[in-house]
């Protein structure tokens, strides 16, 4: 089955998607579209109904109210059609202990459908792109964490998913496999694979969303790729610290704020000064330190830092009077 | 469940791989071992001392086979063994089946794949029924085969058909017990609340004929009269035995005389007038055997099915997540 590669259409859409259990509102009308080919965050605290979401795009869970597509599909109608292209890795992912990794693989592969003779050669190969094939024989009852974790993703490789969703995929991971972890989600980018991850750990997860979707109670507050998010809620993308001696430091102030593009100069130290911008402003900045006359030490730009926004936002929001607080 | 019309796909797709993986897993999980064990010292048990006892009726019994199932001797007959011992190897496959995939947390995982609930459900039942037929086949084969040597006396075509019949309708009695069991491992997300429960179950409904009884006489009472004769009364009796056959373990030794002593010509009490002509002793054929029986026997596949279904609509309105 051959699919155009069609990054118009959104491969997951939602709309006014809700879903009660009882009284409670776990998941509050939200809307979202996620195009072929990216990879696309749900980002906020636990409880926030991120999993919920999740599990209605699998069909996994009734939708109370609202729609949601995915690949053209309605989960809730056809969730056969959705799950045979969708690869899921629950969060904490489980497999049958007693079983080796190509046997718990074999086992969902059947369930997959791949046909007997295709089996094992999908298997070795899922297992190698994830760097278990050592382990391959071995009860999974021995994995890590970590080891545990990947061969979920191999189960994903294996099914050759079309979309990857990953509930949490790096939490409870030391740092050296969460690095291990990124780098193959950014692998299955490569290969066309839209992937939906959630977490909650938020610098992991801008260092590979291209969009991210904040999720407070129920709620999606933000959505956006992260710089246009810090443009909306810091009122500016970039910082650029600049430490330069000048003769005059005043009129080396006045000339940073002549840039055009910075909102504000702030003077850290003596010698530091820290301009915001809504743009990289590092060789005006320079340029402005040579025209004063200036000694140019050190030039740095930070990239806005997702838990900045998520900060500001949450504070901005407490702040407005008459705003319902979460719980 | 808000599915409108019909859903799409088999609902069978994947109970063949879900049923052969728990095949695989209860043959070679200790639970087998035991269960192995309980049927070789089943099988051993009536010929100790029984065949002693059946040496000496053999010129005059047509149905030396189906005694062999059936004769106290100075032990327990097989039958009220197994009626005793399958519930609990049938709880002991199906308590953890459901809540162990919960706790294992591979449940989500697996109901990602193309199949629906109903095929992880309907494949471990499978499983859990494959594996004591299994095992019960073996007995089978172990009791005849044993007998063979010992009696000497090769089995009649219509013996190994009763024989086969009997362990069939175990089958079917095992399914119910299996169904509950597979039942409490969906309510209960602790394996051993659900064992503790099923076990609960089993004990209550050894205890029941009491009940029963218990309850027809307060039901309709015996007549004085009748009971200063030292007669029973109708009305009790037939509450009382209407009662008792809520309970799956009295279904199972009504098919099991039925089938096994074919002289049975009724469940239920009979009249002296009924009696009249009657050739005492005589066996039934085997087709008016099975209609003895027959009722007994649907009400057991019955409560497998009503059980499998209450189990099959709570685990549909399961939320999956752990």
């Amino acid at each position: 089955m051959s699919v155009p590669m069609d990054t118009t259409t959104p491969v997951i859409a939602a709309q006014g998607l809700t879903k009660r259990y009882g009284k409670a509102t776990v998941v509050d009308s939200i809307a979202f579209d996620v195009a072929r080919g990216e990879i696309f965050g749900l980002l906020g605290p636990n409880g926030a109904g991120k999993t919920t979401t999740i599990l209605m795009m699998l069909g996994l869970t009734d939708v109370s109210e609202g729609t949601i597509r995915v690949l053209g599909h309605d989960p809730v109608r056809e969730p056969l059609a959705v799950k045979r292209r969708v690869g899921y890795l629950p969060d904490q992912v489980g497999f049958y202990d007693n079983l080796s990794a190509t046997e718990n693989l074999a086992y969902t592969a059947r369930l997959m459908g791949i046909a007997a003779a295709e089996r094992p050669g999908r298997i070795a190969e899922a297992l190698a792109r994830v760097r278990l094939t050592d382990v391959a024989r071995k009860r999974v009852s021995t994995f890590s964490r970590g080891m545990r974790q990947r061969l979920g993703l191999a189960e994903i490789l294996m099914k050759r998913a079309e979309i990857a969703i990953l509930d949490e995929p790096t939490s409870g991971l030391d740092p050296q496999s969460t690095v291990e972890f990124l780098d193959m989600i950014r692998v299955l980018k490569q290969e066309g694979v839209t992937v939906l991850l959630s977490s909650h750990l938020l610098d992991q997860v801008q260092r590979i969303c291209d969009r991210v979707a904040l999720f407070q109670t129920g709620r999606i507050v933000l959505i956006g790729a992260v710089p246009e998010l810090a443009r909306k809620v810091l009122g500016a993308g970039f910082v650029v610290e600049v430490e330069a001696d000048a003769p005059n430091d005043t009129d080396l102030a006045q000339r940073f704020s002549a840039v055009p593009g910075v909102t504000a100069v702030e003077r850290v130290a003596a010698d530091r000064f820290r301009l915001t911008a809504d743009r990289d402003v590092r060789p005006e900045a320079a340029r402005a330190v040579v025209a004063a006359n200036g000694a140019l030490r050190r030039l740095s730009v930070d990239e806005p830092s997702l838990e900045a926004i998520y900060t500001r936002f949450f504070q901005d929001q407490a702040d407005k009077p008459g705003v319902r607080h979460a719980a | 469940m808000r599915r409108e019309g019909r859903r799409e796909g088999s609902a069978f797709q994947g109970v063949g791989t879900v049923a052969l993986k728990e095949l695989a897993d209860h043959l070679s999980s200790a639970r087998m071992r035991m269960l192995e064990w309980l049927v070789i010292i089943t099988a051993v048990i009536p010929f100790y001392g029984a065949v002693e006892q059946l040496r000496n009726t053999t010129a005059e019994d047509p149905f030396l086979l189906l005694r062999l199932f059936t004769v106290t001797g100075s032990r327990l007959p097989v039958f009220s063994i197994l009626g005793f011992v399958v519930p609990l190897v049938a709880i002991g496959l199906g308590f953890d089946a459901i809540s162990g995939e919960h706790n294992r947390r591979t449940l989500s995982r697996i109901l990602a794949q193309p199949i629906y609930r109903d095929a992880l459900l309907a494949g471990k039942f499978l499983a859990g029924l494959g594996t004591l037929a299994i095992s019960l086949l073996c007995l089978w084969l172990l009791i005849v085969g044993l007998g063979v040597l010992l009696l000497g006396v090769p089995p009649t075509g219509e013996e190994i058909v009763r024989s086969l019949i009997f362990i069939v309708c175990t089958v079917f009695y095992a399914g119910v017990w299996l169904a509950l069991a597979m039942l409490y491992s969906i309510i209960f997300r602790a394996p051993a609340t659900a064992a503790l429960v099923a076990l609960g179950t089993w004990f209550i409904v050894l205890l029941w004929p009491v009940a029963a009884e218990v309850i027809a006489n307060i039901v309709a009472p015996p007549d004085p009269r009748l009971a200063l004769l030292g007669y029973p009364t109708l009305a009790t009796l037939e509450w009382t035995q209407a009662l008792s056959r809520l309970s799956p373990n009295t279904l199972y030794v009504e098919i099991v005389q039925a089938i096994l002593a074919p002289e049975t010509r009724s469940l239920g009490p009979m009249f002296i007038d009924q009696l009249q002509g009657m050739l005492r002793g005589a066996a039934l054929p085997l087709g008016e055997s099975l209609a003895i029986a027959w009722p007994q026997a649907v009400a057991l596949i019955a409560g497998t099915i009503v059980l499998f279904s209450a189990g099959y609509v709570v685990f549909q309105r399961q939320e999956v997540r752990a």
